[in-house]
């Protein structure tokens, strides 16, 4: 990425802090919000920094047009658009090639950490909006998105949690802002783990980087990525808290029985995040289990 | 497409209707609360979230130069846009601008601009050569219905709020840096009604919208008069029209102060 060469450019390895005052390792603030669009099956809101953005999740419903169906497992279809009015310059509306690119990549992240064997013909909808940004917003998006998918009860191996990492003003950062993207030397790699197995998801590069360099690097991801799964299983937790779980699923039952005309969505909507959230914990007590 | 009502809702929603009553218990004549936040988006020169009971629209506007249209050399530009998001409502598809989309950015848009609200010379730099445009767009992020007002409080509230952009000696635009705002004259509101099972009500639920026979909507300003009216589908008589056109100034006065006390804090 060319940036302009400035001359009062920072030089990281001298100054040891960063424009915005982090630490190399340190991530921007990032708070999670789940539930919040009654309309979807399941969603979340998400601020990264100055990035802001939904994602709602619609399914397991039938694929449409049929032609797209796969007999085997469901098909994640990710729709990853911007506002006109979250970026510097006004974006046009219509979906240029880099929404339809990184709609694809993370449609192949989160295909990854669904069990999309078990709901064959249908399609897993998933639509993330950025509606301000600043520098890493694919990666915030799959972080909501996997959140919206476990608030929508989608049976999952594990989450997603993404960062980005890279390099700007001669040092290796995590986490890259605007300004730090648009460094002569930068480096941006979005990199999305399930955190309790370490696969690598979603891995893309753009810059110059030593083999030397992305081993350094690839560690802080995964760490950094590990910081960012403790704050989405705080904000599932927050959503469905444990000590209420076994109470939830009686009222969903009743609620069940009650409207037997009005089949209810929200049957499924209260049952499967508990399973959902229960696989998680067996998943975390494994993690820890395998850490002892 | 996907349909998602339930033919069962619907007609409760009718017959509820027909002895004055809506499901969610309001009057045939009172609108949903709202609630507005502003300035969320650091990117745009303003923005404003409208949540109108269930439903919640993001409103955001970007402010371009460009060339003044060859008819109006010495003037400025607004544009209006609007986007139904999938992620609004199971039944909305991503895609090519829908009629539905193009319908309600479009009626937002003239009731605004109708109203003579903007005096769009002051948006002008130098005749025939340059001028500011404020490109103003809103997001349906969850849609219960009514997204004609939701839409027109979130597109008001942001034009009210716009930060005109700093401009340099070659007329480019200095980041980060404003020389003023966008006055506004008026403040014209949307409101909308729907015709169920014979019976008129004032902002409509998405189920309420689905049950109808007719909807209509006006554009009113705080000085009395009527800057905008959009029929959609179904058929109204004359009496009809003007009570609603009566009802409407009523509903747009409360939200207007409603409105212009968050905008001033």
């Amino acid at each position: 990425m060319s940036g302009k060469a400035r001359d009062d450019a920072p030089d990281y390895k001298k100054e040891k802090k960063r424009v915005d005052n982090r630490k190399m390792d340190e991530l921007r603030p990032i708070s999670i919000k789940v539930g919040v669009l009654p309309n979807a099956d399941g969603s979340a809101y998400l601020e990264w920094g100055q990035n802001k953005v939904y994602a709602a999740v619609f399914g397991p419903r039938e694929a449409l047009p049929k032609h797209t169906q796969n007999p085997m497992k469901a098909v994640m279809k990710v729709t990853y658009r911007m506002a006109t009015f979250s970026v510097p310059e006004r974006k046009q509306p219509r979906p240029n090639r880099r929404d339809m690119e990184i709609s694809k990549v993370l449609g192949e992240a989160l295909d990854k950490a669904v069990f999309t064997e078990q709901f064959p013909n249908t399609e897993i909808a998933v639509f993330v909006e950025v509606v301000d940004s600043n520098a890493g917003s694919r990666v915030a998006c799959l972080t909501a998105a996997s959140c919206a998918l476990a608030n929508a009860g989608i049976p999952m191996r594990d989450l997603v949690a993404a960062t980005g990492i890279g390099k700007a003003f001669g040092e290796l950062i995590v986490d890259l802002n605007k300004e730090e993207e648009d460094a002569p030397d930068a480096v941006d790699i979005p990199i999305a783990i399930m955190p309790n197995s370490g696969e690598i998801v979603l891995l893309q590069m753009d810059g110059l980087l030593t083999k030397e360099e992305w081993a350094k690097l690839a560690p802080m991801g995964i760490k950094a990525c590990k910081a960012v799964y403790e704050i989405q299983k705080k904000a599932l937790q927050e959503k469905f808290p444990i000590s209420e779980l076994s109470e939830a699923n009686v009222e969903a039952e009743v609620a069940g029985k009650d409207s037997k005309e009005v089949p209810a969505k929200s049957e499924t909507k209260v049952v499967a995040p508990a399973k959902a959230e229960k696989k998680d914990d067996k998943k975390a007590d494994k993690a820890k289990k395998v850490k002892k | 497409m996907r349909t998602t009502v339930l033919e069962y809702d619907v007609s409760k929603i009718a017959e509820l209707a027909r002895n004055g009553k809506r499901l969610d218990g309001r009057s045939m004549d009172q609108p949903r609360e709202f609630t507005l936040e502003l300035g969320m988006c650091l990117n745009a020169e303003a923005s404003a979230r409208v949540r109108l009971g269930e439903t919640e629209v993001l409103a955001g506007i970007k402010v371009g130069v460009d060339k003044p249209y060859p008819d109006n050399p010495d003037e400025g530009a607004i544009s209006c846009g609007a986007e139904l998001l999938a992620l609004a409502h199971s039944e909305y598809e991503a895609g090519p601008p829908s009629f539905d989309e193009i319908e309600v950015a479009r009626v937002v848009d003239r009731g605004i601009r109708e109203s003579k609200a903007i005096d769009f010379t002051k948006l002008c730099i130098k005749e025939g050569e340059s001028c500011l445009i404020a490109f103003m767009d809103f997001y349906a992020i969850n849609a219960d219905g009514n997204l004609f007002d939701a839409g027109s409080l979130a597109a008001l509230a942001s034009f009210m709020t716009a930060k005109l952009p700093k401009l340099d000696e070659k007329n480019k635009i200095v980041k980060h840096e404003y020389s003023g705002k966008i006055e506004m004259k008026r403040l014209p509101l949307l409101t909308t009604f729907v015709k169920v099972g014979g019976k008129i009500m004032v902002d409509p639920t998405y189920l309420e919208e689905k049950a109808s026979e007719a909807r209509f909507s006006v554009a009113t300003t705080e000085d009395g008069y009527l800057s905008a009216m959009q029929k959609g589908p179904g058929s109204f008589t004359v009496e009809e029209i003007s009570l609603m056109i009566e009802k409407a100034f009523v509903v747009a006065d409360t939200n207007r102060k409603k409105l212009l006390k968050i905008v001033k804090q």
